[in-house]
């Protein structure tokens, strides 16, 4: 299918002895939000890390945008990473820049870009979460939710095709764990992004999901829509919902 | 011949056994370091002469790696030429040579009091702090976030880091050693009356040029270890906050040894070529 942006087939990756991702398939289509739940430690950041070649895995095929990740050099590999957002857990902002200059990061690769075109994306980007105020801020003066508020303004300010979410709304207050999820709705809409969003949060999932899988010793334990899921009559899944 | 039987105490054994094993865990630990660290060196020239080159980032670097350490080097340079002087003055009176004072702190602090204490020093305020930032950039996922960003994390943060540390260390170590004149200066003056022209005059009368430039030339290798050591410790840190302050202390410690060692090898070599 065209529309297919991520193919994951038979992956696999093992720690040692320890099978963190038995055999994991799916695919995803343009546009659309896959929520990957899970127990802590079953692979589920492991999974998106795969996808990004920030870890490599022991066996499986990976296809982002029509291209197998096992194919690509370092050069190629690094040319398909623009167009794949990744937010980290942690924001993952540099400490050393203000947020203007963490914005920016991604762009000093193009060097076509004037000064005035680049400070246009930056503001785009922050108002696109709501932060303009901050631009000239150190990532240390902002709250938990700013923080992941500004790193995603710098994921999506190449405009990505994919947006990898790692626990977007993790050690955050309801209300404003509500806010991101809203936030990852409105970028889905706007941009047409498909995004793998892993997350413990249920509210999250029921916001973001156009459909949903969860992990389970390696595996892929059941996927479908929200509802689907959520109204399994599997005890273990169920209790994710309780 | 005796039928005595020997007794084995089990105890003994084990613990023989036991010590074997830690050496020898110890031994592969060893050379596992090494080999790491000789595969951190050879990315480092990989990527070195290659293309992009991060002008910005090693400037920045530059200026604070050289330019911030300035005044601690320039602080210790001074106390250190002022104090060799006076301690040295009333060895120096006994034989009635202290008209030699200035040539003497000037050879002393030159070919290598100035290098290794600088390079000491250095290695504890810049080998620390790199190897302290970089393991927190690990910790908080910094270098993963820049590496899916498709920029080359090596090449932005390690290469910079070395690079700078390499070229800055030599300069800061000419700094302090015309600082640390400076306090000889005042030392010589304390007791004594010696003019600034006078002075200098002795100083430069016996210095060499055998004595500036392996001077120099080793503390490029000691910028460059410093450099290297806190990379290494910092990118390969363990994660956890745990990981920063080990990677920080590991650090300073390994790039303090390999400081000394370096200084032994030259002044091996520059005795050789004399």
């Amino acid at each position: 299918m065209e529309n297919i942006v991520v193919e994951i087939e038979h992956l696999k990756k093992y720690f040692g002895n320890n099978k963190v991702l038995e055999d994991i398939s799916f695919k995803l289509e343009k546009g659309k939000n896959l929520v990957v739940l899970g127990k802590s430690g079953s692979g589920k950041s492991v999974l998106i890390k795969c996808l990004v070649g920030l870890i490599k895995p022991d066996a499986g095929k990976i296809i982002l945008l029509g291209k197998n990740i096992a194919d690509l050099d370092e050069k190629g590999m690094n040319e398909l990473r623009k167009k794949i957002g990744f937010l980290f857990q942690s924001a993952a902002l540099y400490d050393s820049m203000t947020v203007r200059e963490n914005l920016e990061f991604p762009l000093r690769d193009n060097k076509e870009l004037k000064k005035v075109e680049r400070e246009n994306l930056v503001k785009e980007a922050l108002k696109n979460v709501g932060l303009e105020e901050v631009i000239d801020e150190m990532p240390s003066e902002l709250s938990g939710g700013m923080r992941k508020r500004v790193g995603l303004a710098r994921t999506i300010i190449l405009k990505p095709e994919i947006i990898l979410y790692d626990e977007p709304t993790t050690g955050l207050d309801p209300i404003t764990s509500k806010e991101i999820s809203q936030l990852i709705l409105a970028i889905q809409k706007k941009f047409n992004t498909a995004a793998i969003i892993i997350t413990h949060d249920i509210e999250c999932a029921r916001i973001t999901a156009n459909s949903l899988m969860i992990i389970k010793d390696g595996k892929s334990a059941i996927e479908g829509s929200f509802e689907e899921v959520s109204q399994s009559k599997d005890k273990w899944i169920h209790s994710f919902f309780e | 011949m005796s039928n005595e039987s020997v007794i084995i105490n089990p105890e003994i054994i084990e613990k023989k056994i036991s010590s074997l094993n830690s050496f020898q865990k110890g031994l592969t630990d060893f050379f596992e370091e090494v080999s790491a660290l000789t595969h951190f060196t050879i990315h480092f020239f990989k990527e070195v002469f290659l293309p992009p080159y991060e002008w910005k980032e090693f400037l920045k670097q530059s200026f604070l790696i050289g330019y911030k350490s300035m005044p601690l080097v320039g602080i210790t340079g001074f106390i250190m030429g002022l104090v060799l002087t006076i301690q040295a003055r009333p060895t120096m009176s006994t034989f009635g040579a202290e008209s030699w004072i200035p040539a003497m702190v000037a050879v002393s602090i030159v070919r290598e009091i100035g290098p290794v204490i600088t390079a000491l020093i250095f290695a504890g305020k810049v080998g620390s702090g790199i190897g302290a930032e970089l393991a927190s950039m690990k910790v908080t996922e910094q270098i993963d976030a820049m590496e899916v960003s498709g920029t080359n994390p090596f090449n932005y943060i390690v290469v910079t880091r070395i690079a700078a540390a390499t070229i800055m260390l030599p300069l800061l170590v000419i700094i302090g050693d015309a600082i640390g004149l400076c306090g000889s200066y005042l030392g010589v003056n304390i007791q004594g009356d010696v003019s600034f022209h006078l002075f200098f005059l002795q100083v430069f009368g016996k210095l060499d040029f055998s004595d500036v430039m392996p001077a120099v030339i080793k503390t490029f290798f000691f910028g460059f270890a410093v450099g290297l050591i806190g990379c290494y410790k910092g990118y390969n840190a363990n994660k956890g906050t745990e990981g920063v302050g080990k990677a920080a202390n590991a650090a300073v410690v390994f790039a303090s040894l390999l400081v000394f060692i370096i200084d032994m090898i030259a002044v091996q070599l520059t005795s050789l070529f004399n």
